[in-house]
């Protein structure tokens, strides 16, 4: 049977430690319905992370490699049009052979890659996933088992930096303002590219959320730009009050019940 | 007589309903009314206050089961359930994770009330969407030591074992019984 469900009521990491304790063997597949769309597919061998594609696609080697900064684009293509292998495998041989790269940088390259694909599914709010127990990935990609231990606390580290964010900034759907705090010193300011878009976009009619949809970044990166400016003293947004808890009455415990009366129960239990 | 009590609990549509009328000895006591909100889709009809049902152990001591409301603007009811329970399931729905992260609050507010003994019942295993007993039990994120059963509700003798398994941890914690007095 598949388990199924969605991040939003089974997050990642429990998902992770899930796979990790029962030694699980499997494709986990997220179909990510919060902020920016993207669909990613994990393989697992017993436990441990082997194999990982975003967006739907099963990317080649030399994509990943340049992905995680190990070839330029240029030389993944001159790669691509020497090579006259189909696998991954092959390629991989081909770029040792010829001196380019030695195997350490492929598996480092190929480790890098899972766990920077991995690290932005944790930035995924909800998501339908499904995880389809010994499904493996196609023979011809080169996996690298990785521990799923050391990923689970960066994970965390990285869900409680976005839970101290949506604590700081937990409305979307406010405007921000420019702050009239006159003790900001706005001469030792660097902002970001990224900041810089955000701030163009600072007026009374648009809300923090429809700023992030025009520059198509995802809750977790709108907060983070968002609360880079507030606490550089730049912006300010309408603050939320919460609701208050309800206080809890302790209850009464039961009056201790003899072992007697217990067996009496469970026998007449058996028996109805 | 005497009378002991057990509670089950858990969400919304978990099966606490059917689990107490699987093996309750009289027709169970309902305080249902029509859905009027947007979990309608799920369930015509709800649990508002508690369910009642009742097993007689011999002529002077009977067990009495009460059910909680699942929905959770209803939870106000749920110390006053607690009143001198003996123990308390929790029934999870496997197929439906959206609902687990609200067993956990519901276990949590339970055991907040009382160290009183409890067991986990992964309920609707017939579901082909169920998750198996041991994955619910990680992804609850409970103690090793903790008691998570596979359930199905409606079938009295998955809901005997149950009752069994929180009877023999309560049985764990009991006090020896007194001896009774010598007469000098």
């Amino acid at each position: 049977m598949a388990l199924k469900g969605n991040l939003r009521d089974v997050g990642l990491n429990q998902l992770l430690n899930l796979i990790y304790l029962a030694h699980k063997t499997g494709a986990l597949t997220v179909q990510n319905d919060s902020g920016s769309a993207g669909k990613a597919r994990l393989y697992f061998k017993e436990g441990r992370l082997i194999h990982a594609a975003l967006d739907g696609q099963e990317a080649r080697l030399t994509d990943v490699l340049v992905k995680v900064g190990k070839l330029t684009p240029d030389q993944a293509r001159a790669v691509r049009s020497r090579a006259k292998v189909d696998t991954d495998k092959e390629l991989g041989l081909l770029m040792i052979q010829s001196g380019m790269l030695n195997q350490n940088d492929i598996i480092q390259g190929v480790k890098n890659y899972l766990l920077e694909t991995v690290y932005q599914l944790f930035t995924w709010r909800g998501g339908q996933f499904r995880f389809e127990a010994n499904e493996l990935p196609p023979e011809e990609r080169i996996t690298v088992a990785v521990s799923l231990d050391h990923l689970i606390i960066e994970g965390s580290r990285r869900v409680q930096e976005w839970e101290h964010l949506r604590d700081e900034l937990p409305d979307l759907d406010v405007p921000l303002r420019f702050s009239d705090r006159p003790d900001t010193n706005l001469r030792n300011i660097n902002l970001s590219v990224e900041q810089w878009k955000v701030v163009s976009f600072i007026n009374a009619r648009n809300t923090i959320r429809q700023i992030a949809n025009f520059l198509k970044v995802d809750e977790f990166q709108i907060r983070r730009i968002v609360y880079g400016l507030q606490t550089a003293g730049l912006v300010d947004v309408m603050p939320t009050a919460a609701p208050a808890a309800r206080p809890v009455a302790p209850v009464v415990p039961a009056e201790p019940v003899g072992r007697g009366v217990l067996l009496r129960v469970i026998d007449r239990l058996r028996r109805i | 007589m005497q009378t002991v009590k057990m509670v089950v609990t858990g969400p919304f549509n978990s099966g606490k309903t059917s689990f107490i009328g699987s093996v309750s000895e009289i027709p169970v006591v309902r305080t249902e009314r029509k859905i009027t909100d947007n979990t309608r889709s799920v369930k015509e009809q709800t649990t508002v206050a508690m369910d009642f049902g009742r097993i007689t152990i011999d002529n002077d001591l009977a067990l009495y089961l009460f059910g909680t409301p699942g929905q959770k603007r209803f939870d106000f009811m749920w110390e006053i359930l607690s009143e001198g329970m003996l123990g308390f399931v929790v029934l999870v729905d496997s197929a439906r994770p959206e609902t687990f992260r609200e067993a956990r609050r519901i276990l949590d507010t339970f055991r907040g009330y009382s160290p009183t003994p409890f067991v986990i019942a992964a309920n609707k295993q017939d579901d082909e969407d169920a998750w198996p007993a041991e994955d619910l039990k990680i992804a609850l994120g409970l103690d090793a030591e903790v008691k998570v059963l596979p359930c199905i509700a409606t079938k009295k003798e998955s809901v005997k074992e149950i009752l069994l398994e929180l009877l023999y941890v309560i049985l764990e914690s009991a006090p020896e019984d007194k001896a009774p007095a010598r007469k000098k």
